[in-house]
């Protein structure tokens, strides 16, 4: 594996300013950085977002890259995540095709993940499956034989351990 | 008597004076009548009618490099606003600090295509240092005190407003801003004392160290501290095209400039020293050619204000990050004089060895031009340039002797500058000679701006230094591209001197070396607004030393090389 497809999961505090989404995606685009999933949601004290950034690429470019986040007015703290002590959390949504036959099998790894079953229909299910984005793709792999219609995913939200902020 | 309330536009343009803004660069349009009505009231700011939009922000641009302060452009909506665009990035390349007021469609109207509207704040993110969409009146006044603390602050760079007309005709209640709220924005001031230790350790170990100065020293107005730390150090100095002036050119210890066309003697220094120490300066590929060859055995130190810069094109030895005078000062205690006699001795005779040359014979030269007017002026006056040869030139032979006095577009290479912006410069600085160096090519991109110079009354000197060739690009398909030119001829240029008197500008045409100078004198003693100099040089010469781009340093040509040259590899 080369470094050149490392993941990397950022953290990005700013303030809640309209045009700051693209200004943000704009660093990124300008170094021909590929944002592989983009959380935003407003913080406790509404005058701030977070955003929570997966995204894979040479790391020397990643360094310029949070850099030049730093550098914007409206960013407030811009920390890549990967490699510490941090909780990762990602939730999907995944339709499966169901027929009764194997509606056992379906619910069994279901079950087995602490999974959800949010929509039961005749020839369908819907899951909602929440944790680690590892542990997601791997029950994506269980299912994959069942057949998943289509799959909604949340992207990845962090967050440090302990009692310092992220 | 009831308190009339104010204005959204009365209360921007009420934000200005208390800025101190002396001058307003513009043109108007519909969406920014509101501001131009404002400023009828407001005598204490002189508006500068341009003739084209991209003229103001160079103005602006020329006034803030001379004189330190803010330069600010009010333009209208639509193509009024994207006219300013090249202005902008040309500010934003070189950290100069300017304030963009636009005219905008009412915003009920915003992304409906209204007449006149564009999307100026999204068309600008990449190009501006910050900018706001203003949605409320109440905002301006804590919006306008953003706009200057940022533009001024730091690394300094332009910031556009986006002003909707229903929000600058509003009634603003809100009361003025004197202090700013921006929990994401930063300006470093003092490096860390630890990187200053560490810097100073390397440097005490250096026997052949170099200083490479650039735009962030002048900005700080770091020259006596620069002087201070060369002489205590014993080290030369060289600088970035940008970073003439703010130490005197004629200090023993300047080599010059350094990089593509930088003087032989400078190129010696950056490829033979033993620590490099850019203060204020950012490594750029005109000043590191061949990046694997640069330098790759020197100790290198970078302070810049700028976080930013750190291993965006070198990975220093020593990072210290915040002002460069501040930067210097500090560093100055911590440091020796250092055993490098023998190192300047070798400066010294690089530069006696390989000094700027041009040859005397076979027409009238742009260098002897230059060098005739740097007798003349001898660093006294300030020099706006526009880009190509002629820049060049002047950059080698015009030396600078005080800070901002050297006023060029280096990151954009924005042709069409260097004249609008001497109109700035001279505006700012009033007392001051001011001389627009432009080539027969870039004059045309911003000429219409002759009659705002002739209107302002500001007695700047033009010398068009008119090879009849885009004579950069004509130099590098002679070099590199087998003679083979291609757009790059000027013919049908019109007649400069009479298109000045068409403006009612004083003018003189230099054919000959015998009258050199005694037009550049008539020039200088002419007051009485605006002049024009046509030289008409010899029209294929080119610019030397020269490292090729994409080449290392010791692959300099200082003079025209006999054999046939590969394409350059480096960018542009």
């Amino acid at each position: 594996m080369s470094t050149q497809s490392a993941s990397h999961t950022i953290s990005v505090l700013v303030s809640n300013k309209p045009g700051v989404l693209v200004r943000v995606a704009l660093v990124f685009a300008r170094r021909g950085y590929n944002i592989d999933s983009l959380v935003v949601s407003t913080q406790q004290d509404s005058d701030f977002s977070r955003m929570t950034i997966t995204c894979s690429g040479d790391p020397a470019t990643l360094d310029q890259i949070i850099k030049q986040l730093f550098k914007l007015v409206d960013v407030v703290r811009a920390i890549d995540h990967t490699g510490d002590q941090v909780i990762e959390k990602e939730l999907a949504l995944i339709k499966v095709k169901c027929p009764p036959e194997n509606r056992t099998q379906v619910l069994e790894i279901v079950e087995h993940f602490k999974g959800v079953t949010v929509d039961f229909g005749s020839e369908s299910l819907v899951l909602q499956i929440s944790g680690g984005s590892d542990k997601i793709d791997h029950v994506l792999g269980l299912l994959g034989s069942y057949g998943v219609v289509e799959m909604v995913r949340s992207g990845k939200i962090l967050m440090t351990r302990g009692a310092s902020t992220t | 008597m009831d308190k009339k309330i104010p204005t959204g536009a009365e209360v921007i343009i009420q934000c200005l004076i208390r800025e101190g803004v002396e001058y307003v660069f513009g043109y108007p349009g519909g969406a920014a009548i509101p501001l131009f009505d404002a400023l009828v009231d407001a005598p204490q700011i002189k508006f500068v009618l341009v003739r084209h939009e991209q003229g103001a922000t160079h103005m602006a641009d020329g006034y803030a490099r001379a004189t330190g302060k803010p330069g600010v452009v009010l333009v209208t909506s639509g193509p009024g606003a994207t006219n300013t665009v090249t202005g902008i990035l040309t500010a934003q390349m070189d950290s100069a600090p300017l304030i963009v007021l636009c005219g905008q469609t009412i915003s009920p109207m915003l992304g409906k295509d209204a007449f006149q509207e564009a999307d100026v704040t999204g068309i600008t993110y990449p190009v501006v240092k910050h900018s706001y969409l203003v949605k409320k009146t109440n905002d301006l006044p804590r919006i306008m005190k953003e706009a200057f603390h940022i533009a001024t602050t730091g690394r300094p760079g332009p910031v556009l407003l986006d002003l909707p007309k229903d929000i600058t005709s509003g009634p603003c209640t809100a009361p003025f801003v004197d202090e700013v709220d921006l929990p994401g924005y930063e300006t470093p001031s003092m490096p860390d004392r630890n990187e200053l230790q560490k810097a100073a350790n390397l440097i005490a170990k250096s026997r052949k160290p170099l200083l490479y100065i650039g735009q962030g020293a002048v900005i700080a107005g770091a020259g006596k501290a620069l002087t201070q730390l060369a002489e205590k150090l014993g080290s030369p100095v060289v600088n970035t095209l940008l970073g003439k002036g703010v130490m005197a050119e004629d200090h023993p210890l300047h080599m010059g400039m350094l990089g593509m066309h930088g003087t032989a003697y400078a190129n010696k220094a950056v490829l033979n020293c033993d620590l490099i120490f850019s203060i204020g300066a950012r490594w750029d590929d005109r000043i590191t050619g061949k990046l694997a060859e640069f330098c790759p055995n020197a100790t290198k130190i970078h302070l810049d204000i700028d976080p930013a810069e750190f291993g965006k094109i070198i990975q220093p030895d020593a990072s210290l990050v915040g002002d460069a005078k501040k930067g210097i000062e500090a560093l100055i205690p911590l440091v020796g004089k250092l055993d490098s006699a023998d190192w300047v001795k070798e400066c010294s005779a690089w530069r006696k060895q390989y000094p700027l040359r041009y040859g005397k014979q076979g027409g009238l030269k742009a260098q002897m031009v230059l060098d005739e007017l740097d007798k003349l002026t001898r660093g006294k006056a300030i020099i706006t340039t526009d880009v190509g040869q002629h820049q060049m030139w002047a950059a080698q032979f015009l030396r600078s002797t005080f800070n901002r006095s050297w006023i060029s577009s280096g990151g954009a290479g924005t042709m069409g500058f260097g004249f609008p912006a001497a109109i700035g410069a001279q505006l700012g600085c009033p007392d001051k000679p001011v001389w627009a160096i432009v080539g027969d090519g870039g004059f045309q991109m911003t000429l219409c701006e002759l009659a705002t110079a002739v209107l302002q009354k500001v007695p700047l000197k033009i010398l068009i230094i008119n090879n009849s060739y885009l004579g950069m690009v004509r130099q590098w398909q002679e070099l590199f591209f087998d003679n083979r030119y291609s757009g790059v001829d000027m013919v049908g240029n019109p007649d400069f001197v009479k298109l000045a008197e068409a403006y009612g500008v004083k003018a003189w045409r230099i054919r000959r070396n015998g009258d050199v100078k005694r037009i550049l004198k008539q020039a200088m003693a002419y007051n009485d607004g605006p002049c024009l100099i046509d030289a008409e040089v010899v029209k294929e010469d080119n610019v030397f030393p020269m490292v090729p781009a994409g080449a290392g340093y010791k692959d300099m040509l200082i003079e025209r090389p006999k054999q046939k040259m590969a394409k350059p590899t480096g960018s542009t």
